[in-house]
């Protein structure tokens, strides 16, 4: 249901199946049906809201279709530019470390033009949260092959399938920030297909940078049904079928890896 | 008991620094530092480029003294994207750069002019196109005032002395914070390297206000509860969105203008020849125009300060106070201040010379023999 003028929550729950840091105004979002980017912005609200952190958040959201979530939530946001969400977040946190800091964007936005923020933010140690959904393309432009594309896939530029001998295999984001990033890193890759998991990812994934530990990274394995050209089977196939066995899901680097006593 | 930091003999307690005016003799990236530190900035976001390591050099030994920040990240584009997000949250922010630098810095002042995001940046201009020359130049007057996919809403002061580059880097956080246009100290590789001498100071002590940074994101309050939830996009679905928010930044952008254009003109009817030259160039020029003037030749002198908003009715007025009056714009760029001078005074029909060498330093002497062998090449429109 929508309310018109000034929203005001007047006591917590009163959304009752939205997350209180969602915003009602601006739902239903802007995401085509199908698409992966609702499902992973559900699921941040959720834990939001269990952290009770609304009043903390700065969010960030990337150019590609995450730019389409700058008014999806109640906590204050930036939209920056193409790649350049985390450099934003980070220099927020430094200013104001009391800031809980999330950076969300897509594969070509963190794999891609802006490789070099998450790495060296990894390495740093940075304490913000990088959320990254992988549709193993770029959506907003209309679907070419990003560096997660899968061998063989189609995309606008590899309109006969990606060839691994000229453009490469697709790329490990997790396994490579779980390599550089220092300890008391979170490293995980989560899927819209687990959404419990999700979660609970998403929810370590803030927990370490309140606790101050470190530098946090989830990738959650997204859906574009829209550049995919799949039906809502296909599109779930594609996510639990191809990706899954090319991207594989679980916690890389966790608190509880980091030897006992030595937790910063 | 003091310490020495940065040639400056510390109190115990630091904040006693600048209580006091003090004179020093030291190079333009360490009056820089101090500018940043008497105007209360908060954090600096930097890559090394020469020649403005040393800003950050100084300002990375200053700012733990004083309870401010530094981070060196790994590109300017990062140091100038994570400026914005500490001006956002409500701290005072800035960086330092020069050449292809200056070139990556565009992207994120494209966004800070869009937002109206307030920084300070200080560009210490070096030879270009590309690597060229770590030395000096004035070639960067186009990126700096105009670089970028947009309208060029910016204010950039061109300085010439020691004590201009303390002044205006204290000013530019001033205008940055009370106009949030981005703003820049438009200095060179000379005005980094050499020493001269410079008053530090205080600037409360000599009644300067210095405007506050308030939080654009995470004012107080809880979002959704006390008060809406701030969202700031720069991305629009329609033209007339980006249109309407252009007419209105052009609207304050020209309100800002009348109070923050500078400049120096010397100019009076007699005056038979204008020499135009901002920055350092304008220091040489001015030292021309006084030897010549002892030689009985009548030269006027006119320089922007602020080399955007550019000071044009101020031009156009010395200009006019001459009918016969013939121009020669000098400058260490190929024809960049020239082609500004050239758009303001359309529609004028007064000579007009001019002394490029780009990328390279203009002596005084450079500039008279110029005049001397002045001729009328060609008309200013
Ligand atoms: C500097 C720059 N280069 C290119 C673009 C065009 N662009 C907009 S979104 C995008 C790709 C987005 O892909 P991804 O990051 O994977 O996000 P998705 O849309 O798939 O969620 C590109 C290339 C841009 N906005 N800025
Ligand atoms: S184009 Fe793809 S990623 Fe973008 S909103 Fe639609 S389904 Fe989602
Ligand atoms: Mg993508």
């Amino acid at each position: 249901m929508r309310e018109s003028g000034r929203m005001v929550i007047r006591e917590p729950l009163v959304n009752e199946n939205m997350p209180l840091s969602w915003r009602k105004e601006t739902k239903p979002h802007r995401f085509c049906p199908g698409c992966g980017h609702g499902i992973a912005l559900k699921a941040l609200g959720e834990v939001v809201d269990e952290l009770g952190i609304l009043d903390q958040v700065l969010y960030g959201c990337d150019i590609g279709c995450s730019l389409l979530s700058w008014d999806f939530f109640n906590f204050d946001s930036i939209q920056t530019h193409h790649g350049r969400t985390i450099p934003v977040i980070v220099g927020a946190k430094r200013a104001r470390p009391e800031t809980v800091g999330i950076a969300y964007m897509g594969d070509g936005g963190g794999y891609a033009i802006g490789a070099q923020h998450l790495v060296n933010a990894a390495q740093r140690g940075e304490q913000i949260t990088a959320i990254l959904a992988n549709n193993t393309l770029y959506a907003m432009t209309g679907g070419q092959m990003a560096p997660t594309t899968l061998p063989g896939q189609k995309t606008g530029t590899s309109p006969y399938g990606r060839e691994v001998t000229k453009t490469g295999l697709p790329l490990q984001g997790p396994e490579l920030v779980a390599a550089i990033a220092p300890e008391g890193s979170y490293v995980a890759r989560a899927t819209v297909g687990e959404y419990q998991q999700l979660k609970k990812y998403l929810k370590k994934a803030l927990d370490n940078q309140i606790a101050g530990r470190g530098f946090s990274f989830v990738e959650v394995l997204s859906t574009c049904p829209t550049n995919w050209r799949t039906n809502a089977k296909q599109t779930w196939a594609f996510l639990q079928g191809e990706m899954a066995r090319h991207f594989k899901v679980g916690e890389f680097r966790a608190a509880e890896t980091i030897p006992a006593g030595e937790e910063r | 008991m003091g310490r020495k930091i940065a040639n400056i003999q510390l109190s115990e307690e630091y904040e006693g620094v600048l209580r006091k005016e003090q004179r020093s003799f030291m190079t333009g990236n360490e009056v820089v530092a101090w500018a940043a530190l008497a105007a209360k900035a908060d954090f600096m976001y930097g890559y090394p480029i020469t020649p403005q390591n040393e800003i950050m050099h100084y300002w990375a030994r200053l700012a733990p003294h004083f309870g401010r920040g530094f981070l060196q990240t790994e590109d300017e584009m990062s140091a100038g994207f994570a400026m914005l997000g500490g001006a956002l949250v409500g701290k005072k922010t800035f960086s330092a750069t020069a050449g292809p630098g200056n070139v990556l810095m565009q992207e994120p002042i494209s966004m800070a002019e869009m937002m109206r995001i307030p920084g300070v940046w200080i560009i210490q201009q070096r030879g270009g196109p590309s690597t060229a020359t770590v030395i000096y130049s004035q070639q960067e007057l186009r990126l700096t005032t105009t670089g970028g996919n947009g309208e060029g809403l910016r204010i950039v002061y061109s300085t010439a002395s020691h004590q201009e580059l303390f002044e205006y880097t204290i000013k530019a956080f001033n205008t940055a914070w009370q106009y949030r246009f981005p703003t820049f100290v438009l200095g060179d590789g000379y005005q980094a390297k050499m020493r001269e001498a410079v008053t530090l100071f205080r600037p409360e002590a000599r009644g300067w206000r210095l405007i506050p940074a308030e939080p654009i994101l995470r004012p107080p309050g809880v979002p959704a509860r006390d008060r809406d939830p701030v969202h700031l996009r720069n991305t629009f679905n329609i033209e007339e969105e980006l249109y309407d928010r252009l007419v209105d930044q052009l609207a304050a952008y020209d309100r800002m203008t009348a109070e923050v254009i500078e400049w120096e003109a010397e100019v009076s009817p007699e005056t038979e020849l204008l020499l135009v030259a901002h920055g350092i160039v304008a220091r040489a020029a001015k030292q021309a125009q006084e030897n010549l003037n002892r030689q009985g030749k009548k030269v006027g002198y006119f320089r922007p300060i602020t080399v955007r908003p550019f000071p044009g009715s101020a031009l156009r007025q010395a200009v006019a106070a001459n009918p016969n009056l013939r121009l020669l714009v000098v400058e260490s760029a190929h024809g960049q201040l020239l082609a500004l001078v050239k758009a303001e005074l359309y529609g004028f029909t007064n000579p007009l010379d001019s002394l490029l060498r780009p990328g390279v330093g203009i002596t005084a002497e450079e500039i008279e023999e110029a005049v001397t062998q002045h001729g009328q090449k060609e008309a200013v429109s």
